[in-house]
């Protein structure tokens, strides 16, 4: 047993080297591959597995990153569907984005947050357009990043989508930095208008520095049925009147389709996350570049900020 | 008469489990959503001031489109459709619509059409929804490539998106 438990791991050990000096330019697959067999072989001691690769990257990274990168910069994490992962394309695409963050002032923001695009349009009068509305959704990895606008103008509800590394965008303003209760919005779209209204010379709205994104709780009110979607089987907490417009059918039927196990579903999880180890390797890579920009776009926010009088004396 | 009585009666339960079952069939039976693309018999909604597209919008009887004016017979942005209006054929543009577009390109929460006559210019004088300034692009070409000018449509716009 002792012996068969020793072979076992010289084999890991093996492999484990074999991939290190394959996949000697990615360092971040270099983890996950251990991370995505551990479920399989479980009753293997994980010791092995892990020890070899952790030891070399611990050493040289140093820089502590910062809990909340996961959440301002969530395009930087791969899709962890697994049939869609490559580390060198992902690695390539992070440098491009990097590339393209130097150029452009991509800010924080989230969904609910109320943003102005400017884009460079052939089509437009003046070449270039710009749309204020509130984001209803982020969606995307990578390269492919995209965000969806909404509002309301001249009582035509209407949305927009852009990539978020498009290169014909020229200027992307956060004019209110806030969450919402739900993870997309796109209720908005069978709430009433007022809800997704937003002034197109909306002043933005400072923030104070280091101070938490607050979340708004409002909560929208729907108009009537017919719907878009089914908004009763999706546990929206950011609607107000829902019930009101639910016959006993579309309550049994939401229950029915309802998946209360879901959320102690370890596997379930697993695949659909990007793993704490490998968020730290992805991160760490891309860290101090990002913090230069931030740093770097601070000082460019002091020069530029000059409040003018409102009310002269 | 005593027989057929209690037929019926016994027949009672049963019928029932009959009606129960179909509706028990009517939940499972799927129901998809209004398709979002303009076909024939899809209904538009006209955002110009004409007297007739004013009239059939209050009236709560929206034109239907019955012809798309294009080889695949779904209307894109920019495509000219015959609609039935208020027991008349007219032509149209459609100038918005709620069906995914591109990215920069806007999506509306409506179909959106502007009458126009067989010369391509607009039956009314105003839009007073915005439009998309793809707009100008599309028709400038359509107005090059088939006899019509469409950019008449593109003067009475109050505002582009």
């Amino acid at each position: 047993m002792n012996l068969t438990a020793r072979v076992v791991v010289n084999r890991l050990a093996q492999q484990c080297a074999y991939k290190r000096i394959v996949t000697f330019s990615t360092k971040p697959a270099e983890h996950a591959v251990p991370a995505q067999d551990e479920p399989k072989n479980v009753e293997v001691p994980p010791a092995a597995p892990t020890q070899t690769p952790a030891v070399p990257p611990t050493t040289p990274r140093k820089p502590i990153i910062p809990a909340n990168y996961r959440f301002v910069y969530p395009e930087f994490l791969p899709d962890p569907k697994v049939e869609w992962r490559n580390s060198i394309r992902e690695k390539l695409e992070r440098l491009d984005m990097l590339e393209r963050r130097k150029q452009i002032d991509l800010p924080e923001f989230y969904v609910g947050s109320v943003l102005a695009v400017t884009s460079s349009d052939p089509h437009a009068a003046g070449k270039t357009s710009r749309f204020v509305g509130i984001c209803i959704n982020r969606d995307r990895c990578g390269l492919r990043a995209r965000f969806v606008l909404r509002n309301v103008i001249d009582h035509q509800g209407m949305e927009v989508v852009y990539e978020l590394y498009d290169p014909t965008i020229q200027k992307v303003e956060v004019l209110r930095l806030e969450k919402r209760l739900d993870d997309s919005l796109f209720y908005l779209r069978d709430a009433l208008p007022e809800y997704s209204t937003f002034d197109e010379n909306m002043e933005a709205e400072p923030l104070e520095e280091g101070a938490p994104v607050p979340v708004n709780d409002i909560k929208v009110v729907l108009r009537p049925r017919p719907w878009l979607e089914r908004w009763e089987r999706q546990n929206l907490r950011g609607v107000a009147n829902i019930d009101q417009y639910l016959k006993d059918k579309h309550r049994l039927s939401s229950a029915r389709v309802q998946k209360p196990w879901e959320k102690y579903d370890m596997m379930k999880h697993y695949r659909s996350t990007i793993a704490e180890e490998e968020q730290t390797e992805i991160f760490a890579e891309v860290h101090t570049e990002l913090h230069t920009l931030e740093l770097q776009r601070k000082r460019n926010k002091r020069k530029r900020t000059f409040l003018k009088p409102k009310h002269l004396a | 008469m005593a027989l057929r009585l209690m037929r019926t009666f016994t027949l009672g339960p049963a019928t029932l489990n009959a009606v129960g079952r179909q509706q028990h069939q009517q939940q499972l039976i799927h129901t998809t959503p209004a398709c979002c693309e303009i076909r024939k018999l899809a209904r538009l909604r006209v955002v110009d001031n004409s007297d007739l597209g004013k009239r059939a919008m209050a009236e709560g009887r929206p034109p239907r489109c019955i012809h798309v004016y294009n080889k695949r017979g779904v209307g894109l942005i920019g495509d000219k459709v015959l609609v039935a209006i208020k027991g008349q054929m007219k032509k149209g543009i459609l100038v918005g619509l709620k069906q995914n577009q591109r990215p920069k390109q806007p999506k509306f929460d409506s179909n959106n059409l502007v009458l126009i006559d067989d010369n391509g210019s607009p039956l009314g004088t105003r839009i007073h929804v915005p439009i998309p300034t793809v707009l100008r692009t599309i028709l400038k070409e359509k107005t090059l490539a088939k006899g019509a000018d469409y950019t008449k449509v593109l003067a009475i716009a109050s505002r582009y998106v």
